[in-house]
């Protein structure tokens, strides 16, 4: 079976891989037999090679230097590159972050390829799904030169173990001076979070301009918390200064694909319809009975959200 | 300090966006196009490092004849002059091919930084600054909230879940910007009717040393095979909250098992 390589992205809070990984790893089967390309800082591997090989990755190749995180980007794609042109695989299938998209551009030019970004599905003959225009456009695409390379949109495939060897094959690693441009000096978290990762969570809830301030967000944060639920904002809600840009749902923020995403207080411009468009299931909670966002919404109440919201966290409370 | 501003047209976000369906590309000729938004702060950065600093800026853009629109507004904002690089052989091209375009046109270009915005509203694949930085082996500084340009070094703290990645690198450089980093400036009456009388070159692809044949749709790493509009969403339902409104919402979430 042809071999197909998934790099693992980890999680940037410490602990383990990120969901998009085992999702990646699960759409890869579709192409042939996973193997998961960890490049990280030395001691990375040993705690996620268990994950790794749950999700199908019959090989997990271990390239592990100090200074592939040290500096941006451009090491990772290096690396990458040298196991591509080493083991010749079907396909490389790499989580759709910010760096994992840059670190698949960088590769393609690399490696002579055609890449596709965000895809939320790959067949078995290569050709991906995408997602277009905020959301109103399904696009069938193909890489028609070198080693397809796809980057998988977050949320669009539910991983699903399937037992593998994950058998470890160490990569030596050498980092050219030509990728040591652009140092990574420091990584401060400003928000610490409880709550779940917003590009990856189970339920999304986004306050927008109906919040009316920045106290009113405890209203989104109750309810959100819970349903164990992430927590998003307009980009009317982040201009106002009502919540931080990082949590920014919409076409100049995150786009997110849950399977509940409640929308409270939004109005449902096309700049945040981008961002939420592709959600399973949509929830509007709107005073204005003409909002737009009521026509994508599978359920919506008009009503005060001053009023409904804070009634609604009670009784899902209540139900535990 | 000298700079290139990378600025690309786009059909506007918040009109209906089509593809053609004669070769599956984005239908561009008919549309309402606009200056890709988030360029507007990569302009304003430019200018921002230019008044503090001396030097030019200039404005590059790969695109049909109505891209001169994009080009003018740039220019309005205070940009000094322009590179049009236009081709019919361009039409359909995808990422990897016009990063060549781009990196042609920039190699007969003099400068010590490249900003570009960090991401388009068409394709919205934020990949060309990384493109960019691999073809022409720059530092690459992507996804800027704030930049500083100090003694010869580039440093950006670049946007992250939850906070930002401080990273620095020697110029020449390229960076990008989101829309956090400034507040555009609009276009002064002056800075219109200024823009008039600025220089921009029109490019062809052999002026820039590329082969036709190595772009367009036909050349292209990648295909679209077939699009289809997504299915609308069937009727919702919508309730009028008279005091049970939240009652309804809990009852809908249970009946999806969600609570």
């Amino acid at each position: 079976m042809a071999e197909v390589l998934v790099l693992a992205e980890l999680n940037p809070a410490g602990g383990g891989v990120r969901k998009t990984t085992l999702e990646a790893l699960t759409a890869a089967r579709a192409l042939g037999e996973p193997s998961a390309v960890v490049i990280a800082a030395p001691g990375t591997a040993a705690g996620i090679k268990d994950a790794l090989a749950e999700y199908g990755a019959a090989t997990v190749y271990v390239a592990e230097a100090a200074e592939v995180d040290e500096f941006l980007v451009a090491p990772k794609a290096e690396v990458l590159a040298q196991l591509v042109q080493e083991k010749s695989p079907a396909a490389v299938v790499i989580p759709s972050s910010p760096e994992g998209k840059e670190i698949a551009a960088r590769l393609a030019i690399k490696i002579g390829s055609g890449f596709l970004t965000d895809v939320t599905e790959i067949a078995a003959d290569g050709t991906a799904t995408q997602v277009a225009f905020a959301g109103s456009v399904i696009v069938h695409s193909k890489v028609t030169a070198g080693t397809p390379i796809y980057t998988l949109r977050g949320n669009s495939v539910t991983p699903e173990p399937a037992a593998a060897a994950g058998a470890e094959q160490a990569v030596s690693v050498s980092v050219s001076d030509a990728a040591k441009g652009a140092k990574v000096t420091d990584r401060v978290v400003e928000q610490k979070s409880s709550r779940p990762e917003l590009t990856e969570a189970a339920i999304v809830v986004s306050g927008g301009r109906g919040v009316a301030s920045a106290e009113n967000f405890s209203v989104i944060e109750g309810l959100a918390d819970s349903l164990g639920a992430a927590v998003g904002a307009s980009r009317a809600a982040v201009d106002s200064g009502f919540y931080p840009h990082s949590f920014q749902v919409g076409q100049t923020g995150k786009t997110v694909s849950p399977q509940l995403y409640v929308a409270v207080g939004i109005s449902g411009a096309i700049q945040h319809r981008a961002g939420m468009q592709t959600s399973k299931t949509i929830v509007a909670i709107n005073k204005d009975p003409e909002a737009p966002i009521f026509e994508l919404a599978d359920f919506g109440v008009i009503g005060d959200l001053n009023t409904v919201v804070p009634q609604a966290t009670e009784l899902i409370t209540a139900r535990k | 300090m000298n700079i290139v501003v990378l600025v690309k047209q786009v059909p506007d976000s918040g009109s209906e966006r089509k593809m053609d369906p004669a070769d599956n590309t984005v239908a561009r000729a008919a549309a309402d196009n606009v200056v890709n938004e988030i360029d507007e702060y990569a302009i304003e950065e430019a200018l921002v490092v230019k008044e503090a600093q001396g030097g030019e800026v200039t404005v590059l853009t790969v695109g049909p004849d109505s891209a001169t629109d994009a080009i003018r507004k740039a220019l309005s904002m205070g940009a000094d002059k322009a590179v049009h690089i236009s081709d019919e052989a361009i039409k359909g091209s995808d990422a990897v091919q016009i990063s060549a375009v781009l990196a042609a046109a920039l190699g007969q270009l003099e400068y010590d930084l490249i900003i570009c915005g960090a991401e388009a509203t068409d394709s919205q694949m934020s990949v060309m600054p990384a493109l960019l930085a691999e073809r022409l082996g720059l530092p690459q500084l992507s996804g800027a909230r704030k930049l500083t340009v100090d003694g010869g070094v580039a440093k950006i703290e670049r946007q992250t879940d939850g906070g930002y990645w401080a990273v620095e690198a020697p110029l020449p450089a390229i960076v990008s910007t989101w829309d956090t980093i400034n507040e555009p400036r609009y276009p002064s009456f002056k800075g219109i009717m200024a823009a008039k009388k600025k220089p921009v070159e029109t490019k062809s692809l052999a002026d820039i040393g590329v082969d036709a044949s190595t772009v367009g749709l036909a050349n292209a790493t990648t295909q679209v095979v077939d699009f289809a509009g997504r299915p609308p969403k069937g009727e919702g339902v919508k309730v009028t909250d008279e005091g049970d409104g939240a009652q309804k919402f809990v009852d809908f979430l249970a009946g999806q098992k969600i609570v």
